[in-house]
Order: structure tokens, then C-alpha cells, then sequence
């Protein structure tokens, strides 16, 4: 399972890397793993506001479907267009071809807050009650 | 009650399956991929492991009446080595279950659901009249079902079995892979394939063999979650969601298995007849237009009315299109009606369309 030194995670396991004045914004390898298959996505239009820790789109994969929640308020610059065609992007490669949205005018004490990599590991350990 | 273990249980955690539990058991849901697994099956071949499901053997001389009384579909029809496909319903015409009847010379066998086989056995044993034994075979029994265009080349290679004599819904006992087996040409996907009943020490053995065998077709194992996904695109109902006690088997499509001039009749007939009059929905098949997956329990509206609900719904590798099967009111259950279905709010539209949706070339 992959968990990246340079990004922050929340509980609901989503992932926030910064990248200038964006952030990136996705679900983490064990999300896509737990999920399984990803057959859709909804994702929120450019312009849009997030909210810290509130849902903004929604992933359907073939077993279930599941919110994404906003790891940090700010507002959408872009979203990534070839999730439409391609929502399989989040299983293959969930930290890079597979990104969400990026976001601008976010705070970065809000950032600040989330998870570190090393922490996240230890949420996902008791999850998966290894 | 901690899940029971099918014999196989380690086969699966070696080859990284995610385990999940299921009807008493902890079953494997998918290996490499619910979508991989799937295509594997419909394109070359799959292997299940379905030893969950629950067989009874039925002896003596009463035992063919006792089970034409109790399943829908005329038993007395059976030569042995012939299997039916048929329901168990309850005194008001809901199903209790719906099982395969196998006849061998001297004796029966069903298989049930294992969500049901509890119930099953009950409503069986109470009903057991005259010169019958019945003996729950279950826990001693694996079961593997082995599916895919390349099924029975694959499964020439380990047994003398003259293959191509049995024929679909047959079976006849053998040898695979030295092993007993009851090798019935029976299956849950819509593709060509056998299903093997073997004692439970013998499953590993027969596991291995196939996979050994099966490596130049590129067999794959499968889960439960491509079970469901493959079952679905051919239309066969699945327990608990497209039928149950609160449905009759003419609006489950079921018309086909039930025998109301058999001799004898069987327990449900009066109401079965009476829906034959007058059912007012119908199980029907949909396409999803827009993005989404339509579960089971969705409200399904017409406009501003509740028309009826989805029993199952999922995504069709095959037509990569969301599907699904629901209960609607007639008459608006014809196809090409346009429904909408409730998805957490979201009303989304879908096309009541012909099924099944997807038939093996």
C-alpha cells in the first residue's frame, strides 16, 4: 500500500498535496483498493467552493458507492477531465493520473491540521485490522 | 457465530483474495478485480468456489412426491442424471427459495441457497411425507464451478468423463483430477461450463489440477462480486434481491418453472394461479442513461409516481453500461418506458429495455 512522504491525508481518506498556490486533491491507494472497481465519478464543477470536511462528489464503483469529502475549504481551479472517460485513472495511479480537483485560496493552517503520512499509516493499519 | 471456512479457505488468502463474509461464511469477493474477473469469465474461463451453497439428499421410496409437492417444477419429468431448475414457495405463493433438483438412480439432491439453508431445511423436514429420508450434505460437500468458453476444453484435460454427452442441465458421476465428482453442466454466469460437487478432503486437490490445467487459457479465479455481476447481464435472479417471501414467482419471471397441471400439485399453487390473473408488476430489465449505479431498494418513479423499486442493480462490463432489474407497476412496465430511478436524492434516467442483456455468442 502506497502512502507518500510529501502529502497530507484525513480520515476519510482523501490526499492533499501542495503544489504552489494549488491543491491537489485525490483518494489514497487504499481507498481505490477498498472500493474496488471505479465505474463513475461525479465531480464537482470549476469555480465550485469546498468546504473543510464536507462532500462535494461521488465515486460508484462496482461494489458500492462512496462521498469524497473537501480535505480543505478553498475553491475548485480545475477538476480532472479524464476521470469522465476514464474513472479507472483512480485505481491505476491514485496519486498522480488519478487526481481529483485542484483547489486555490485555500488556508494552509487547514492543511496544517490533516494527517501525516505516518500517521495515516496507522489509521489504515487499524482499519484493515492488520 | 463465527463464519464457517469452505474448505478452500486458504487457497484464497494465498492468492490475495479479499475476504468478506457471506451468509454464515467468509467468502471471496474478488481476486484481481470484480471488471477482470468478470471478463476473464466471459471471454475464457473463471473458477468459483460456491461450496457455501447447501445440498440435501432426499432417499426412499417417497421421496420424488415429497419434492413435487414441495418445488414448483414437475419432478416426476426427471430422468436420473437430469437436474431441474425450480422454487420452493411458501402456503401464500412467496418463495422460500429457489434450488436445482438433481435425480441420481436411487436417490435426490437439492442445492440451496446458503443464505437460506437453515430455513430451507426446516421448511423441507416439515414437509416430508411417507417413505423419505433427508440428510443435510452440506458441510461435507465442496463445490467448484468452473465457467467460460474455455470451461470444457479445460476440464478434458483431467477427466476420462465423455463431456460432450452431457448436455445442459445434465450431469453424470466421474472422475476430475482423480477425484469423485458429480459433474454437472450447470452454471451461474451464462457461459458454457461445469459445476463439480466433490467431497470437501478432495477440494484442494481438484483446485490445484484445474488451475494447472487451466494455465494455457488463462484461467482466473472469481468472487462473489463477479458472480453477481455476471448473473445479473444474463438475468438470472439472485435470492433476496429479485425474489423473496414477499414475491410470487410470475412476477419474477419465474412462469416458466411452475407446473400448475402437474399430478399432486404442490404447496403455493392457488395463489400462483391467482397471480397468473392478475399480477400487477412485473420484474423488468433497465438501462441507466445517466452516470450512476442504480442498489437495490432504489425507488423507481414515472414523473411524480412510485412505480416500484430495483431489486438489483450494477454495471455491465459487457455493454459498460449500468443495468439492473426492478419491480414495476403495470402498465408501465413495457419496454422502452422511461423511468427514473432515486439515487440518494438524485433522480436519474434509465430505459426499461429487453433481457436478458447480454447472450454468449
Amino acid at each position: 500500500m502506497n502512502t507518500p512522504n510529501d502529502l497530507k491525508y484525513t480520515k476519510d481518506h482523501e490526499w492533499v498535496k501542495i503544489e504552489g498556490d494549488e491543491a491537489i486533491i485525490g483518494i489514497t491507494d487504499y481507498a481505490q483498493g477498498e472500493l474496488g472497481d471505479i465505474v463513475f465519478i461525479d465531480l464537482p464543477e470549476i469555480g465550485m467552493h469546498l468546504t473543510q470536511f464536507t462532500a462535494f462528489g461521488v465515486i460508484e464503483a462496482v461494489k458500492a458507492a462512496a462521498d469524497m469529502y473537501a480535505p480543505i475549504s478553498g475553491e475548485i481551479s480545475s477538476v480532472n477531465g479524464l476521470l469522465d472517460d476514464s474513472p479507472e485513472l483512480i485505481n491505476k495511479s491514485p496519486y498522480e493520473d488519478g487526481w481529483i480537483v485542484k483547489v486555490k485560496a485555500f488556508d494552509i493552517e487547514e492543511v496544517e491540521t490533516l494527517m501525516s503520512a505516518e500517521e495515516y499509516r496507522k489509521l489504515i493499519e487499524v482499519e484493515s485490522g492488520d | 457465530m463465527q463464519p464457517k471456512k469452505t474448505a478452500l479457505y486458504n487457497r484464497h488468502v494465498a492468492l490475495g483474495a479479499k475476504m468478506v463474509p457471506f451468509a454464515g461464511f467468509i467468502m471471496p469477493v474478488q481476486y484481481s478485480g470484480i471488471l477482470d474477473e468478470h471478463l476473464n469469465v466471459r471471454n475464457k474461463v473463471g473458477v468459483f468456489d460456491v461450496s457455501h451453497m447447501g445440498e440435501f439428499e432426499f432417499r426412499g421410496a417417497d421421496a420424488e412426491k415429497t419434492l413435487n409437492y414441495l418445488t414448483t417444477n414437475n419432478v416426476a419429468k426427471l430422468e436420473p442424471g437430469g437436474i431441474q431448475y425450480s422454487a420452493m414457495l411458501f402456503d401464500d405463493g412467496g418463495v422460500v427459495d429457489d434450488l436445482l433438483v438433481y435425480r441420481f438412480e436411487n436417490h435426490y439432491m437439492t442445492v440451496v441457497n446458503a443464505a437460506n439453508l437453515d430455513k430451507d431445511f426446516e421448511w423441507m423436514k416439515s414437509h416430508l411425507k411417507g417413505d423419505v429420508e433427508m440428510k443435510d450434505v452440506s458441510d461435507q460437500t465442496s463445490l467448484l464451478a468452473i465457467q467460460g468458453p474455455d470451461a470444457v476444453s479445460l476440464i478434458k484435460k483431467i477427466t476420462n468423463t465423455p463431456l460432450d454427452e452431457i448436455v445442459y442441465y445434465n450431469f453424470q458421476l466421474g472422475k476430475v483430477a482423480g477425484v469423485n465428482a458429480i459433474i454437472s453442466r450447470t452454471g451461474y454466469t451464462g457461459e458454457d461450463g461445469f459445476e463439480l460437487y466433490v467431497d470437501r478432503e478432495d477440494s484442494e486437490q481438484l483446485w490445484d489440477a484445474v488451475f494447472e490445467a487451466g494455465e494455457e487459457y488463462g484461467v482466473k479465479p472469481v468472487g462473489l462480486g463477479a458472480r453477481d455481476s455476471l448473473r445479473l447481464e444474463v438475468c438470472f435472479n439472485l435470492y433476496g434481491n429479485d425474489m423473496d417471501q414477499t414475491t410470487n414467482p410470475i412476477e419474477a419471471g419465474l412462469g416458466w418453472i411452475v407446473k400448475s397441471k402437474k399430478l399432486g400439485g404442490f404447496i403455493g399453487k392457488q395463489p400462483v394461479l391467482d397471480a397468473k390473473e392478475k399480477t400487477t408488476r412485473k420484474l423488468v430489465g433497465f438501462i441507466l442513461i445517466e452516470k450512476g449505479i442504480a442498489r437495490h431498494n432504489s425507488d423507481v418513479y414515472l414523473g411524480d409516481k412510485k412505480v416500484g423499486y430495483v431489486a438489483s442493480g450494477g454495471f455491465s462490463p459487457m455493454l459498460e453500461k449500468p443495468i439492473g432489474l426492478a419491480y414495476v407497476d403495470k402498465p408501465h412496465h413495457e419496454i422502452g418506458t422511461m423511468i427514473e430511478i432515486d439515487l440518494r436524492g438524485r433522480r436519474l434516467q434509465a430505459e426499461i429495455v429487453q433481457t436478458p442483456f447480454y447472450k454468449r455468442p
